[in-house]
């Protein structure tokens, strides 16, 4: 098998072989965000490669409370991901479980040689936005969205990866958006993984919250970089008919004029 | 061992109790508001400090330290507390600190011909061992005299907030608690009227009571001195009136020395009521001829702690100085108040504190009453890792399950060995995604599912489900890929 590295083309310009890891949740229920993550990044000339192998990171297990099961999946992970330059996902949930558990984790093990591939590992794995911003150094992707627009700012992103910024500066550089500030933007929405299910009256009181939030800003679309976090505050929305859609920070970024994702 | 924080042998679950509470627009009301003035009180006093970053590590260096070398800190501080003319106690768990503590009064009102009558200052600790139960049943009546705790015993309420434990009431409820319990039929609901009420209930308690009780905020190991703050003065009358005082504290209150004061004392109050400076900040050590009680007793409590100092994964709970900002920062406890969390630690704290304290069994329903949002690690001004401590505290859940089911059914265990299963295998796993594709059909109307069976129908009580895709991301990258190759070959 031929493998493509990273290299530098004619004009200087570092071209990135980046290994997608699409998280479990994204390729079963939000394929339109891991489409729009490999067209952001083929259109700034990169290469994106997708191990086919790969399913899920070990997140519901591990804060769910297995852990001996997680276990075993982040070793997979570690070993689909061996070769991979640069792996990014669309979710930070996931990142800052690999940033902040999966060392933690490894080491309960005792397996040293485990340990040394999670070391290796977990510096090579970027978010979608600081892959964009903070690796290639790229603000304006050159995308163009004619809506009006509220940004939640996911939990995970904001005290984990401290990445909202990011996300931010990569949003109000798209042409023909109206952006729109939520009130309480730094507030959970409630979503909390299986929190969503064992706490569901809470979770629902967080959630109603939000969605006037979110209602008042008088957007027709709500964005997060974390489709978990939409798929909550969507579900609300949607049971409530309240017409307003949630889409990924990707699809955003992968609209261009004339081809919204 | 008896060990007690929660109201009874096994608390009723989270889920259950904030059921109710969540659909209590008067709870709902009283507790959002009082977060909300309390946070951004807090916002803005911090936002002025600015080491405050390099405060908060400092804070959790120096308990680390304490609590690496506790056994000698412990010992110091008994050795300059005793020198100071003070004596000190120790107590493995609830009942042994109610006993010596009764039996302390007991002796000294006999011997004395004192009422049978206490004057407390606001402590969780005496709350923790339910210290007011003990001395109602020996017959010496307890008066709370910090106002919020005065609202809760005279109401009999239980503690909503560590540190504000009647903010589940607003003033309109304790004008109609202080008006029946103290026989003032014509009282207003104006601050001022309330607190006249208090002042003139509570100074009569002042001047007669002869014996006070207080907790600590910090024991100083190098000077023997015990450290008390608050915002009334209510709490220094307690201290300086009476002829007797007793302190119980729990272990992990002390710090090494008094120069530590300068980092806990300027993160307490901007933390806890977002002031600059405790209006009263009372320390003092043994006791003085002709100034302050006679006889001053220290008890020291462990009721579980040293369990939690063994495990170096959540260790760090017992870093907590009580201020209740993770409380106000949580978008849980915000919204149902702290009567859900079934023990007087409530919120973040309580959740991690209170499951460690007492027993998994107890409160096993804690470390998950939390969507590890991580506003309250952001807040702790001892930057405890809540979120990772609760994590810790579900892995243990489950593994106690899983010891006391061995393999068995339960649903979740079950559901959660079926899904590694499958992400461990990538071709059960895609198999897995058309089945659920299949299945969908039974329960998709207009591309949304609005009902989901069993524990997944906490997830459409409130909110639909977008119907699976017909494609997930990994087929349609497949057959791009065929697609890419035959263009190549074609050319």
């Amino acid at each position: 098998m031929m493998v493509i590295l990273s290299w530098v083309d004619r004009r200087g310009v570092l071209v990135l072989r980046v290994s997608l890891f699409i998280t479990c949740y994204n390729d079963t229920l939000f394929p339109k965000t891991g489409q729009s993550v490999v067209r952001v990044l083929e259109r700034l000339g990169h290469t994106v490669e997708f191990p086919p192998e790969q399913t899920c990171c070990g997140q519901m297990h591990f804060n769910t409370g297995y852990q001996r099961e997680a276990l075993p999946l982040m070793q997979r992970m570690v070993e689909i991901f061996a070769d991979a330059e640069v792996v990014v996902a669309p979710s930070s949930s996931c990142v800052a479980l690999i940033r902040d558990q999966y060392l933690k984790l490894a080491e309960t093990s005792g397996d040293t040689v485990l340990i040394k591939a999670v070391k290796n590992f977990v510096p090579k794995v970027y978010e979608f936005s600081e892959l964009l911003v903070k690796k290639l150094g790229v603000e304006d992707v050159g995308a163009y969205y004619p809506h009006r627009v509220t940004y939640h700012a996911s939990c995970h992103l904001l005290r984990g990866l401290h990445a909202v910024d990011i996300q931010m500066r990569l949003l109000r550089n798209v042409r023909a958006i109206e952006l729109v500030a939520l009130e309480d933007v730094e507030v959970c929405c409630g979503f909390g993984g299986t929190f969503a299910v064992k706490n569901p009256d809470v979770s629902a009181a967080m959630l109603s919250d939000k969605m006037r939030a979110v209602l008042n800003t008088r957007a027709e679309v709500c964005t997060a970089g974390d489709n978990s976090c939409l798929m909550h505050i969507e579900g609300g929305l949607h049971r409530l008919r309240t017409g307003v859609r949630t889409v990924h920070l990707a699809e955003i970024l992968a609209s261009t004029e004339g081809a919204e994702v | 061992m008896t060990v007690r924080v929660g109201h009874a042998a096994e608390a009723a679950k989270f889920p259950i109790i904030a059921n109710t509470l969540v659909d209590d627009s008067q709870i709902r009301k009283n507790v959002r508001h009082a977060t909300d003035v309390i946070q951004n009180k807090r916002a803005n006093v911090v936002a002025e400090q600015r080491d405050w970053q390099e405060l908060r590590l400092s804070a959790s260096k120096i308990k680390e330290h304490t609590l690496k070398y506790l056994d000698r800190y412990l010992e110091q501080f008994e050795t300059a507390c005793t020198r100071a003319g003070g004596q000190v106690h120790w107590a493995t768990d609830a009942d042994e600190a109610n006993k010596i503590i009764l039996e302390l009064m007991q002796s000294a009102m006999a011997k004395h011909g004192w009422a049978r009558e206490v004057i407390k200052v606001k402590t969780m600790t005496s709350d923790e061992i339910n210290l007011n139960a003990a001395l109602e049943a020996a017959g010496i009546r307890p008066h709370e005299t910090d106002l919020a705790d005065m609202i809760i015993q005279l109401g009999d309420d239980k503690p909503s907030h560590i540190v504000v434990p009647a903010l589940h009431k607003n003033r309109t409820q304790v004008r109609e608690i202080f008006s029946r319990k103290m026989d003032l039929p014509e009282l207003g609901d104006k601050p001022q009227d309330l607190t006249d009420a208090a002042r003139h209930y509570l100074r009569e308690k002042f001047l007669n009571v002869k014996v006070g009780f207080s907790g600590a905020n910090f024991l100083v190991a190098e000077t023997g001195s015990v450290c008390v703050v608050e915002s009334e003065g209510n709490g220094r009358m307690c201290l300086t009136m009476p002829e007797m005082l007793i302190t119980v504290a729990g272990i992990e209150k002390i710090i090494p020395a008094a120069q530590d004061l300068e980092v806990f004392l300027q993160l307490l109050p901007r933390s806890a009521t977002g002031e600059r400076m405790n209006p009263y900040n009372t320390i003092w050590t043994g006791v003085h001829e002709g100034d302050g009680p006679r006889e001053f007793h220290v008890v020291l409590l462990d009721n579980g702690r040293t369990n939690i100092l063994a495990d170096k994964e959540s260790r760090q709970t017992l870093h907590c100085i009580r201020c209740g900002a993770c409380l106000n920062a949580c978008p849980v406890y915000s919204r149902t108040g702290g009567h859900a969390y079934g023990s007087i630690y409530a919120g973040p704290i309580g959740a991690i504190l209170t499951p460690q304290l007492q027993s998994m069994k107890h409160s096993q329903s804690l470390p998950y009453a939390s969507s590890l949002c991580g506003a309250c690690y952001e807040v702790c001004p001892v930057r405890i890792n809540i979120p990772d401590v609760l994590l810790h505290l579900r892995s243990k859940v489950v593994e106690r399950q899983q010891d006391m089911l061995a393999g068995g059914a339960n649903f979740e265990g079950l559901a959660m060995k079926m899904a590694a299963f499958a992400f461990a295998r990538p071709t059960i796993y895609r198999w897995g995604q058309k089945f659920a594709r299949v299945a969908q059909r039974l329960l998709v109307r207009k591309g949304y599912i609005r009902w989901l069976p069993g524990m997944l129908g906490g997830w459409t009580a409130v909110r639909d489900l977008k119907a699976l895709p017909q494609e997930p991301f990994r087929e349609w990258w497949a057959k791009r890929e065929v697609e890419k190759t035959k263009a190549a070959t074609s050319v």
